[in-house]
C-alpha cells in the first residue's frame, strides 16, 4: 500500500517530471538499480562497509532521565554515532557502490547544511572517485566548517549562484551538471526527493535504520513494534529510513516533524505539509511551498538541513493519507529541546534532530508508551548557533 | 486552423523561431518585442514564462527569468499582454515554461487562457509523455493548442517515434546534451545525429534549438531540419542593446544575413 508503483508513484505523488535531456540518466538508473542492489556481492559489500566503516548497527539507547521526565519509555536511535556524524552516509555508501557498478567516473551531489556533501565527499575519497558538490553561495558562508571538511576530503565545492543561492538552487545546479554530463556521471541525491527512482532508492538505503530498530526493540522489550516513531523531515530521508519497515504496521504511529521556523504563518517557515500545496519540484510531484503562479518559495528554518521547500513524495502520501501525522516545531522550541537533551542525557543533538525531540512537548501519547526518536545527527556542526542562544536557553 | 500548423503547411524551410523571456528586460516589453520580431521576419515566437527553478536552462535564461520575476511578471499579466500583441500580428506564438506553472494555474484554465489570448502552442520540457497522454491531451486537442516535445541526441528511437506521434506543432530537436545557451557538439557528431533523425521520416516538422546563436549555426541547422530556435543569443543581444526595436531588427537581420538597419 505504501510501496512505489512501477511509474514511481506513491498514491498520486512521485513520478519523474524531468526534461528529455535527463531521461537517459534517470532511465539507466531505473533500469538497473533494483537488480544491482539485490545482487549478493552488492549486499555483502554494502553490509560490510556499514558495519566496519560506518559503525553499524547504531545503538538503540533507552534514555532513562528523558523518559522519566515525559513518563514514557523513550528510546533514541543513535544515527548521530554514524561515521561523519549523521545518517546521511547510509545512503552515500549505497549510491557509491551503485555508481561503481554503473562504471561512473564522476560524482556530483547537492548539499544544504553540508552533511550530505561531507558524506558524499567521504565515500568518494573511500573509492577514489572525483567528487563535485554543489552548495548555495549563502550556505557556503553559513556552513564554513563543513565546506572545509569536504575540501579536506578532496571534493570540489562549487557555489550555486542562481535563484536564492541555497539548497534548492544547489539541487538545480547539480541537475544541470548531470544534463551536461550524461554518460560518465552519477548524481548522488541526499534525500528521498527527486525523480523516480531516487525517492524509493534512498529510502531503501536508509531503511537499515528501521530494520535495526525492529531487532533491537525485540531484544530490549520483547516487542519489535513501538507505539510511536518520531523523526524530523526536511526532504525526509532519516524519517523514511526510520518509518520504512513499519509502514504497514498500523499499530505504530509515525510522527513527521517539520520545521516551523519563526512560526507556521510567519512567512519564515519550512512547514511544507501545512502551508504547501501539490506541485512539482526537482522532478517529483509532491507537496511544496509555492505561489499561486507555481513559483517555488524559499523556505526558512534555523536548521539548514530542514530548510527545503518540498518533502519527499512518500511523506506527502503518508501525511495526506493519514498514515503519518505531521507536526511542526519552531526555531525556539528546537533550541530549547537541544539544551534540554544535552543536560538530561549528555547528548548534544543536531538542530534537525532537536526538532524531533521538541515534538515530545506537543505529542499526545499514553503513559508508558514505547516511543523511538530518531536521533539523526550530532550537534557539533551547530555549536556556533547553540552558543549564540546560550543566554536564553542554558 | 492553428497558426503553427498553417505555418509549417505553407513554409517548409528556414523557419526562424526566436525565444524571449516575458518580463525581461522590462515588465511591459512583451508587446513591442512580439510586434517587432514579427515585422522583422521571425516566423514563430516562443515566449518564456519566467520560472523560479528553470532546470533545463543555462545561465542566460535563468538570469533573464530572475529579472522578469523581480520585475513582477505573472501569468495573468502575460496573457493580457499577449492578447494586446495579437492585435498587431498573426505570427504563431508558443509559450515555453515548466509544468508546475500550468499545474498551479489549473490545466483547464491555462488552456482556456491560451485560447482566448491567441497562444497557439506550448513547450513544457519537464512534462512527461505518459502524464500528458493521461491528463492533458484531451484539453489540448479540444482547444486546438499544439504541443511540442523535445528530443536529444540520446533519445532512443522508440521514444522519438512516440514523441513524433504526440507532438503536433513541431518537434523541438535539442542540438546536443546540454542546458540552453551552451556551445554545440563537434560538427561530425552533431551531423550524424541530425541525419539519423532526418532519415526516420517523421511526420512532425522539426526545429533545432540549444546553441544556435548566429547566421552560421542557423544556416547549418536549417540544412537538417525545417528551421531553428534562437534563445540565449537573443536575450544577450537585448541586454546589450540600447534601443529595443533597433536591437531586435538588427538581430533578426543578422540571422537572415540581411543588411543592418
Amino acid at each position: 500500500m505504501y510501496k512505489v508503483d512501477n511509474r514511481g508513484y506513491y498514491g498520486k505523488f512521485g513520478g519523474a517530471y524531468i526534461p528529455e535531456l535527463l531521461h537517459p540518466c534517470v532511465e539507466e538508473l531505473k533500469q538497473n538499480y533494483e537488480k544491482i542492489i539485490s545482487e549478493s556481492d552488492f549486499k555483502k559489500e554494502f553490509d560490510q562497509l556499514l558495519s566496519d566503516y560506518v559503525g553499524r548497527p547504531t545503538p538503540l539507547y533507552f534514555a532513562k532521565r528523558f523518559s522519566e521526565h515525559y513518563q514514557a519509555n523513550i528510546y533514541l536511535k543513535r544515527e548521530d554515532l554514524c561515521h561523519t556524524g549523521a545518517h546521511k552516509v547510509n545512503n552515500t555508501i549505497g549510491q557509491i557502490l551503485l555508481a561503481k557498478r554503473l562504471n561512473k567516473k564522476r560524482i556530483i551531489a547537492e548539499t544544504g547544511a553540508g552533511q550530505h556533501g561531507v558524506a558524499t565527499a567521504t565515500v568518494c575519497a573511500l573509492m577514489g572517485i572525483e567528487c563535485i558538490v554543489y552548495m548555495g553561495e549563502k550556505d557556503i558562508e553559513r556552513q564554513a566548517p563543513n565546506v572545509k571538511r569536504m575540501k579536506m576530503l578532496g571534493a570540489e565545492v562549487r557555489p550555486a549562484l542562481s535563484g536564492s543561492k541555497t539548497l534548492k538552487d544547489a539541487t538545480n545546479e547539480a541537475i544541470r551538471d548531470w544534463i551536461n554530463h550524461p554518460n560518465d556521471t552519477h548524481y548522488i541525491i541526499g534525500s528521498v526527493v527527486g525523480p523516480h527512482p531516487y525517492p524509493e532508492m534512498v529510502a531503501k538505503f536508509q531503511s537499515v535504520i528501521s530494520a535495526e530498530m525492529k531487532k533491537q526493540l525485540m531484544e530490549k522489550t520483547g516487542n519489535e513494534n513501538p507505539d510511536i516513531i518520531v523523526a524530523c523531515v526536511g526532504g525526509g530521508s532519516n524519517a523514511a529510513g526510520a518509518f520504512y519497515h513499519y509502514l504497514n504496521n498500523k499499530n505504530t504511529r509515525l510522527i513527521a516533524v517539520e520545521a516551523a521556523g519563526l512560526g507556521i504563518h510567519s512567512g519564515e517557515t519550512a512547514a511544507t505539509s501545512v502551508i504547501g500545496s501539490e506541485g512539482i519540484i526537482h522532478g517529483s510531484r509532491t507537496l511544496l511551498m509555492q505561489t499561486s503562479d507555481g513559483q517555488i518559495v524559499e523556505p526558512y528554518s534555523i536548521s539548514a538541513g530542514l530548510d527545503y521547500p518540498g518533502i519527499g513524495p512518500l511523506h506527502a502520501h503518508l501525511i495526506s493519507s493519514g498514515r503519518a501525522e505531521a507536526t511542526s516545531i519552531t526555531d525556539d522550541e528546537a533550541l530549547k529541546s537541544a539544551f534540554f537533551l544535552s543536560r538530561k542525557e549528555g547528548i548534544i543533538p543536531a538542530l534537525e534532530s532537536a526538532h524531533a525531540f521538541a515534538a515530545m512537548e506537543k505529542l499526545e501519547y499514553k503513559k508508558n508508551d514505547t516511543i523511538v526518536i530518531n536521533l539523526s545527527g550530532r550537534g557539533d556542526k551547530d555549536l556556533e548557533t547553540y552558543t549564540k542562544h546560550f543566554d536564553r536557553f542554558a | 486552423m492553428n497558426r503553427i500548423k498553417s505555418l509549417f503547411k505553407n513554409k517548409e524551410k528556414n523557419i526562424l523561431n526566436i525565444y524571449f523571456t516575458a518580463g525581461h528586460p522590462n515588465l511591459n516589453d512583451t508587446e513591442i518585442i512580439i510586434k517587432t520580431l514579427a515585422e522583422a521576419g521571425t516566423d514563430l515566437i516562443e515566449i518564456g514564462m519566467p520560472y523560479s527553478d528553470p532546470l533545463a536552462d543555462g545561465l542566460t535564461i535563468q538570469q533573464s527569468s530572475s529579472v522578469a520575476l523581480r520585475n513582477g511578471m505573472n501569468l495573468d499579466l502575460l496573457f493580457s499582454q499577449i492578447k494586446n500583441a495579437r492585435k498587431h500580428t498573426e505570427v504563431p506564438l508558443v509559450l515555453m515554461g515548466y509544468f508546475n506553472q500550468v499545474f498551479q494555474y489549473g490545466v483547464e484554465k491555462f488552456i482556456a487562457a491560451c485560447k482566448s489570448s491567441g497562444v497557439d502552442g506550448l513547450i513544457l520540457p519537464d512534462l512527461p509523455l505518459y502524464e500528458y497522454e493521461r491528463d492533458l491531451k484531451n484539453y489540448f486537442e479540444e482547444n486546438d493548442i499544439a504541443i511540442s516535445f523535445l528530443i536529444t541526441p540520446l533519445t532512443e528511437e522508440y521514444r522519438v517515434r512516440k514523441i513524433d506521434e504526440l507532438s503536433n506543432g513541431f518537434i523541438y530537436m535539442v542540438s546536443s546534451n546540454a542546458t540552453t545557451g551552451g556551445t554545440e557538439d563537434s560538427n561530425e557528431k552533431q551531423i550524424k545525429y541530425y541525419e539519423r533523425i532526418h532519415n526516420m521520416n517523421l511526420e512532425t516538422p522539426r526545429l533545432i534549438g540549444f546553441g544556435i546563436s548566429d547566421f552560421n549555426s542557423f544556416s547549418k541547422a536549417c540544412k537538417y531540419a525545417n528551421g531553428a530556435i534562437i534563445g540565449s543569443a537573443f536575450i544577450r543581444a537585448l541586454e546589450k542593446g540600447t534601443k529595443l526595436e533597433n536591437t531586435i531588427k538588427n538581430f533578426v537581420a543578422g540571422i537572415r544575413n540581411k543588411k543592418l538597419v
